[in-house]
């Protein structure tokens, strides 16, 4: 069954400035392509990691950075295809339970750095259904902005949280943080740990 | 006492003293007590992965979050990790993998050949430092030298450990 009902799509955009206007000291991770357009849209942190590589990579980074750092809040955002391709990671996030770790992957069931291929979640894939089932703490599929409202306190609650956020298609602006790794993670780690890191 | 306990024993106190925190691991015989010795640690927080690359990522991200963290796996794992040794290779994050060799001395199963050939060829390819121990003897020395430059020095470096030094799995 598809995890596609209803025709209201979210504007991604406006979902990740919504769940990041609330961030308070919260890390960010974000999954390779326009998820990292996305967070760096919503405005440059030194505690938004970036990957522009190492697609499948996002929601482990977040699952090793929530084990060092358990008072932190760790969000990672990525994309449908980023996330389909570390479905295993569901098990192993859920196995440790992370109290402090949300996944929201913008599902616009396209791999958009590609030229549009329809993903896997377009062909009748319910991701958050798979989280449900790996044993994350909360699961949901939101279509609307007042969907999404309601589950950002849980986005900041008791982890680990799994929202897959339907959106459009629509081609967002560029807007392109950093990219060089090794300065992504020396600002990020010296924001969080300070001079010395 | 069997000489793959006190290996075993010898590297997970090398792993504390280098105060590793995370361990991430795909279960092989020859790692069976390092596992069990991870798992019973309250220092280390032992992460099973469904496959390798997963820890890869997880070591960044417990870098990232100011944690040292070392990953356990079997040969016929490294070939999963390539990709993912990019980012890590890219981003400058220290990373001490051991690897416990099949396809080499005695090996029983063909399947194992292939990728097990190929580990020295392939981690050298994306740019991983390779310490390659011979002897039962030498395992923990050789940890200990790798966590050093792993972690010193910003750098992924992996143990591969030869089935010669584990012992061949019997099948029978």
């Amino acid at each position: 069954m598809s995890a596609r009902k209803k025709a209201s799509l979210l504007d991604r955009r406006k979902v990740v400035a919504q769940i990041l206007a609330s961030r308070g000291d919260a890390l960010v991770v974000t999954g390779l392509g326009a998820p990292t357009w996305d967070a760096a849209a919503a405005g440059d942190c030194a505690l938004n990691f970036y990957t522009w590589g190492g697609m499948g990579c996002a929601a482990m980074v977040g699952l090793g950075l929530a084990l060092a750092q358990p008072k932190r809040r760790v969000i990672v955002i990525t994309g449908d295809g980023e996330m389909l391709m570390a479905l295993g990671a569901l098990a192993t996030i859920a196995a440790q339970q992370p109290r402090n770790l949300s996944i929201v992957v913008m599902d616009n069931e396209h791999y958009g750095e590609t030229g549009m291929q329809v993903t896997h979640t377009g062909l009748g894939t319910g991701i958050a259904g798979m989280a449900k089932a790996a044993g994350f703490r909360a699961t949901q599929t939101v279509y609307t902005m007042a969907e999404l409202k309601t589950w950002i306190p849980k986005i900041y609650g008791a982890g680990p949280v799994f929202v897959d956020a339907k959106v459009t298609t629509e081609r967002a602006a560029l807007v392109l943080p950093a990219r060089d790794g090794t300065v992504l993670k020396l600002r990020f780690r010296e924001a969080l740990l300070g001079k010395n890191a | 006492m069997q000489a793959s306990v006190e290996w075993s024993e010898q590297v997970h106190r090398v792993l504390r003293a280098q105060q590793v925190r995370q361990i991430g691991y795909v279960p092989d015989s020859g790692l069976k007590r390092l596992i069990e010795l991870a798992r019973a640690d309250k220092q280390i927080k032992a992460v099973p992965l469904t496959t390798e690359e997963e820890g890869v990522a997880l070591a960044t991200g417990a870098w990232l979050g100011g944690e040292k963290c070392a990953l356990l796996m079997q040969s016929s794992g490294v070939g999963n990790c390539i990709n993912m040794l990019g980012m890590a290779i890219e981003c400058r994050i220290p990373l001490l993998m051991i690897v416990t060799m099949r396809g080499q001395w005695g090996e029983f199963n063909p399947w194992q050949l292939p990728m097990a050939q190929a580990v020295d060829t392939v981690l050298a390819a994306v740019g991983v430092i390779v310490q390659k121990v011979d002897a039962a003897d030498d395992i923990a020395e050789t940890v200990a030298a790798a966590g050093k430059l792993a972690f010193n020095t910003n750098r992924v470096v992996a143990v591969t450990i030869a089935q010669r030094a584990i012992g061949t799995k019997a099948f029978k």
